[in-house]
């Protein structure tokens, strides 16, 4: 494993730990506004500084923690699972069920610019957390039916798949028990790029004010609120630890995919 | 040559055949709208007549495809046959005579309210597309030339954040470095021509990332060939050999990106237009269009971007095979 997977592990970790015990780490309530302390800067009250109506900073990047990992989860493990059926129905059949998926469903959904798919779901199913984690699932399962369906194609040739078959194996049995279990390797690394992808995604809808409607802690929202002139000029730190948070949890993921793909790819590993 | 021709005329059908469900797919978004859209617009207070009104000029008072399963007085649903007489037919006769509509909100043709925009789009990807180039290529080549040093190391882990960093993160800490501490750069709308620098910068940033380890590993794939070898032998100096000999042919891969990268450009505009106030077509489709439920000003911007994204991406792909004749063998 190299260092760069160790250290996105460590963040992904701690990322995780932060999600779950957010109520008791968080040292403010996320909502309550006080106009007194808007503007300040780090300080032993406030870890994080406050932002432009006083909410407390270090709490609400800590409950947006949350809902990057409840959308990321969410959107890798529908995504995964949605695409990996379609993608091994396609492998597995081929013909004309293949020929009809994969030239021309799977083409379909990879010649929409992924975001630009999202927004328009959005813009008109109206804005609010599941229908972002719709959208994303919608534009999201794609990639896991290419990768699946070109493993598919690979692993149904291996002489285990033939003499399953010989010993009168049913399609179902021998796609789900045999050809599945050697095939979904590299999903992993579609999963991990996936969440990076997931928390980057909800961040933008977010910002365009097409995910999770404010004052909810998105990391996206937060941002959006900082970044007018006069936040920016009085309290930079509303956008910087925000934009932290999403730039690190980002990385680890891509961290974390990286390293194991070149630790399951060992012709990677020599470069 | 038969085959070949096959294949054309494979990918041009391919490509009709996704064009057509994109635009079917934009038609039909309006139906996902909750609710009535003429009471979205208009809002509550609207009086029948009005809500009558502007469903009959934007054709909502027609059925939708050409079937349905409309409720009768007892509330079932029931098959119905429309015809021809549909919104979804309305639609694409009015794509092929290059209409796509009026504006919910202010009446004017949609066509003419994206091309008063497109071309701010395209220019701030193409002046997108330059810096990441002029960035890529001299940082790419030197971390490929020292492969394994801390040089390469570092330069790769400044890429992977670059990867990382959305724009609306860059966005606002340039317009907060640039604009509100040094005052160098205007940081919203327009201003003569430097407005552009902080958009453009912003909107190259993951593509000068991606850009730099494509060219570093091209160079480092191509610096073990022979030819390298062999100019290296005839006495050319060490930059020669990288930039005339080793770049031509790294470069190859480098193309096809970008051209991908110019539709994930025109896509990713939207939100860097949103920060920087550019007026682009990204900026209508967020504030005219879905900011004011200007549902058909949405559906075409929509369909511009993801036609424009579709054939870019195609053109690419035929530019990459004539490029490379490898890739058309296999």
């Amino acid at each position: 494993m190299s260092r760069l997977s160790i250290i996105g592990i460590v963040i992904v970790v701690v990322f995780v730990l932060v999600a779950i015990f957010a109520p008791w780490i968080a040292t403010h309530d996320v909502g309550t506004t006080n106009l007194a302390v808007r503007y300040m800067g780090s300080s032993a009250a406030h870890w994080f500084g406050t932002d432009s109506t006083g909410r407390d900073i270090f709490s609400r990047v800590v409950f947006g923690a949350r809902i990057s990992l409840e959308v990321g989860i969410v959107v890798v493990t529908v995504s995964a699972i949605v695409g990996t059926i379609i993608g091994a129905v396609a492998g597995y059949y081929s013909g004309w069920v293949d020929r009809f998926l994969s030239g021309y469903f799977f083409n379909v959904f990879l010649a929409f610019p992924g975001l630009l798919l999202a927004i328009a779901l959005v813009a008109f199913l109206g804005a609010g957390l599941n229908k972002l984690i719709f959208a994303l699932c919608i534009i999201g399962w794609v990639g896991y039916a290419r990768l699946i369906r070109a493993q598919v194609l690979k692993v149904r040739e291996y002489d285990f798949v033939q003499a399953a078959r010989a010993l009168g194996a049913g399609d179902f049995r021998i796609l789900f028990v045999h050809i599945l279990p050697n095939a979904i390797q590299p999903l992993i690394v579609q999963a991990s790029l996936g969440m990076a992808g997931a928390v980057l995604s909800e961040a933008s809808l977010s910002f365009l004010g097409l995910g999770v409607p404010p004052p909810a802690p998105s990391w996206g929202v937060m941002i959006e609120e900082a970044r007018d002139l006069s936040t920016l000029q009085a309290a930079p730190h509303a956008l910087i630890f925000p934009g932290l948070a999403i730039a690190l949890t980002v990385l680890a993921f891509n961290f974390i995919g990286d390293g194991l793909r070149e630790y399951l790819d060992p012709r990677q590993r020599r470069r | 040559m038969k085959h070949k021709l096959f294949g054309i005329i494979r990918r041009a059908g391919l490509l009709v055949l996704v064009v057509w469900t994109v635009v079917s797919l934009v038609t039909i978004l309006i139906e996902l709208v909750p609710g009535d859209p003429a009471i979205a617009v208009l809002g509550e207070q609207a009086t029948p007549e009005q809500l009558a009104q502007f469903r009959a000029k934007h054709g909502l008072d027609r059925p939708a495809f050409l079937f349905g399963f409309p409720r009768d007085e007892n509330s079932q649903r029931h098959f119905r046959w429309y015809g021809l007489s549909n919104r979804y037919d309305d639609y694409w006769v009015a794509i092929l005579h290059g209409d796509l509509g009026t504006s919910f909100r202010t009446d004017r043709p949609v066509v003419d309210l994206i091309l008063e925009r497109y071309p701010a789009t395209i220019e701030l990807a193409i002046v997108a597309m330059l810096i990441a180039v002029c960035i890529a290529i001299p940082l790419g080549v030197i971390a490929g030339k020292n492969r394994g040093t801390l040089i390469d190391n570092s330069l790769s882990v400044i890429a992977l954040v670059g990867i990382s960093l959305p724009g609306f993160v860059i966005g606002p800490l340039l317009v907060y470095l640039f604009a509100v501490k040094l005052q160098w750069l205007p940081g919203y709308g327009l201003e003569g021509w430097q407005s552009i620098i902080l958009p453009a910068f912003t909107l190259g940033a993951a593509l000068s990332a991606i850009l730099t380890r494509m060219v570093r590993s091209s160079v480092i794939e191509e610096l073990s060939e022979g030819y390298v070898r062999t100019a290296r032998a005839k006495g050319l100096s060490e930059t020669t050999v990288v930039y005339k000999h080793v770049l031509k042919n790294g470069l190859i891969p480098v193309v096809t990106v970008l051209g991908l990268q110019l539709g994930v450009l025109l896509a990713g505009a939207i939100i860097t237009e949103k920060i920087f106030g550019w007026p682009g077509l990204g900026l209508l489709l967020v504030e005219d269009g879905i900011g004011k439920r200007d549902y058909s000003v949405v559906q075409g911007c929509v369909l511009t971007i993801s036609t424009t994204y579709i054939l870019a991406n195609t053109l690419t792909d035929v530019v990459y095979r004539w490029l490379d004749p490898r890739i058309r063998v296999s």
